[in-house]
């Protein structure tokens, strides 16, 4: 039977399913970092503030970890999107 | 560059406490707020508080909120403090103690704080269901703001999903202002919220639904319904689907601590499950790993206004005192008396989940 969670929408702004999430950690990429790289999952304009949680739980459903046990991967700047042109114009005093 | 004595990053609850607390000590102060409007979610809190008179019992939240405007605006006409709204900290930058920043998406800025303090709230949690991107869904923030900022009702009937105490106050206000409400759909066996609040809602007649979840929204373009389900201990589903008419979903299913800047300061951080996910260790007196950075409020773990606004009092004094603008004495004497206040609003069996929680990472003083 197939599972219609497997069409919900967990990364907003990669497009990204549960259903691929759960494909790629069956596969063994079972850390955030490694599903970042292979599907761009919290990747977007929001940089997983929507999901990061869901496909953190969701590893630790399908490895067994605990949710402490599974690193919530690099927090770099910009919180938000900047654009370039933006940090070009900054009046520099 | 600019610079400033004590950058505050978000003007809710926490930080608009902080921010008065170091200009009434005579810091330089600069506030970044990402909203529009000052206050964060107090200007939404049309509820009474509980607790002691220190802490404004029986003043709605929004009240509370026009008391902290009125102390911001007389320092600002002080000179001591700044206050941008519309204001997004975008990055902290630890090799030099930068903050960059966005003002709308149309200017782009950099600070460069001696002190800071990291109020930036929290977010609210998602949970995937079938179709949770659907236009009519909500999280419990958003119907707020809607309802209680700009007047907007959201719809005509909603289905709640959390029984903690957002997802009951949302429910009542809903009720407030003429709309139906579906039903209450909660996880776990037994209701989160005070007793209080819940009573309100049964005695109107509301279900609610213990040990059942959301599967799937309804509809075609728009939410038309939705499938809850009973769940066992384990949150395994069991039962038979059953289908809800509404026509909005709202979520309610918790907060957690915004911390990306305090991860990019490289503050050590813990997951706590009773402060709701990730926060930064922290003394007694909200300082972080981090020399120069403090916390204060639901940033440093999911709790409420009353003991935000205090944290933000101590984080504040503190800052100030490591710029040695501080006699002992007044030190001292705030503290002591901040932290009895504290200790009064976590007393008791409500206060057990944080006490607990903070007793994993608070440390005593930083070696």
């Amino acid at each position: 039977m197939p599972d219609k969670d497997n069409d919900i929408v967990v990364c907003r702004c990669e497009e990204i399913t549960l259903g691929e999430i759960r494909e790629w950690i069956a596969r063994g990429y079972d850390s955030l970092e490694e599903l970042k790289r292979v599907i761009r999952v919290g990747m977007g304009p929001c940089q997983g503030r929507g999901c990061r949680d869901i496909v953190i739980r969701e590893i630790c459903k399908m490895t067994g970890k605990s949710y402490e046990e599974v690193a919530p991967g690099t927090f770099r700047p910009p919180t938000k999107p900047v654009k370039l042109g933006l940090i070009k114009s900054e009046e520099v005093e | 560059m600019q610079t400033t004595e004590i950058l505050v990053i978000g003007g809710g609850p926490a930080g608009l406490s902080a921010a008065l607390e170091a200009a009434s000590l005579g810091a330089d102060v600069t506030v970044l707020d990402s909203d529009l409007k000052l206050g964060g979610q107090l200007i939404k809190q049309t509820h009474k508080f509980f607790g002691s008179k220190a802490e404004y019992a029986g003043t709605r939240g929004f009240e509370i909120a026009n008391f902290l405007f009125d102390e911001i605006e007389k320092y600002k006409t002080l000179g001591k403090l700044k206050v941008f709204t519309n204001t997004t900290a975008t990055g902290y930058y630890k090799e030099d103690g930068v903050v960059s920043y966005m003002v709308g998406e149309e200017k782009y800025g950099r600070i460069k704080p001696q002190k800071l303090v990291f109020a930036t709230g929290a977010q609210e949690r998602l949970i995937p269901f079938v179709n949770n991107d659907m236009p009519g869904v909500y999280g419990a923030g958003a119907i707020q703001t809607l309802m209680n900022v700009y007047g907007i009702v959201p719809g005509e009937k909603v289905l709640m999903i959390g029984a903690g105490n957002i997802g009951l106050i949302v429910s009542y206000q809903l009720m407030q202002a003429g709309i139906k409400i579906a039903g209450i759909v909660e996880a776990m066996p037994k209701i989160g919220g005070y007793w209080v609040h819940a009573a309100k809602i049964r005695r109107l007649g509301v279900p609610i639904y213990l040990q059942h979840t959301i599967k799937e929204a309804l509809g075609n373009n728009v939410v038309e319904g939705a499938v809850i389900q009973e769940v066992n201990n384990c949150f395994q589903p069991v039962g038979d689907p059953m289908e809800v008419e509404c026509d909005t979903i709202c979520l309610a299913v918790g907060l957690t601590p915004t911390c990306e800047l305090l991860w990019s300061a490289g503050c050590e951080m813990k997951f706590v499950p009773q402060l709701c996910g990730y926060v930064a260790r922290r003394d007694p007196m909200m300082r972080t790993s981090h020399p120069d950075i403090w916390v204060a409020g639901d940033a440093a773990g999911i709790e409420e206004a009353s003991a935000a606004m205090v944290e933000g009092r101590i984080a504040g004094l503190s800052a100030v005192a490591s710029l040695n603008h501080v006699s002992q004495e007044t030190f001292y004497d705030r503290s002591a008396e901040y932290h009895q206040r504290l200790e009064n609003l976590r007393a008791g069996e409500v206060g057990e989940k944080i006490r607990s929680g903070l007793s994993c990472v608070c440390c005593k003083q930083w070696g």
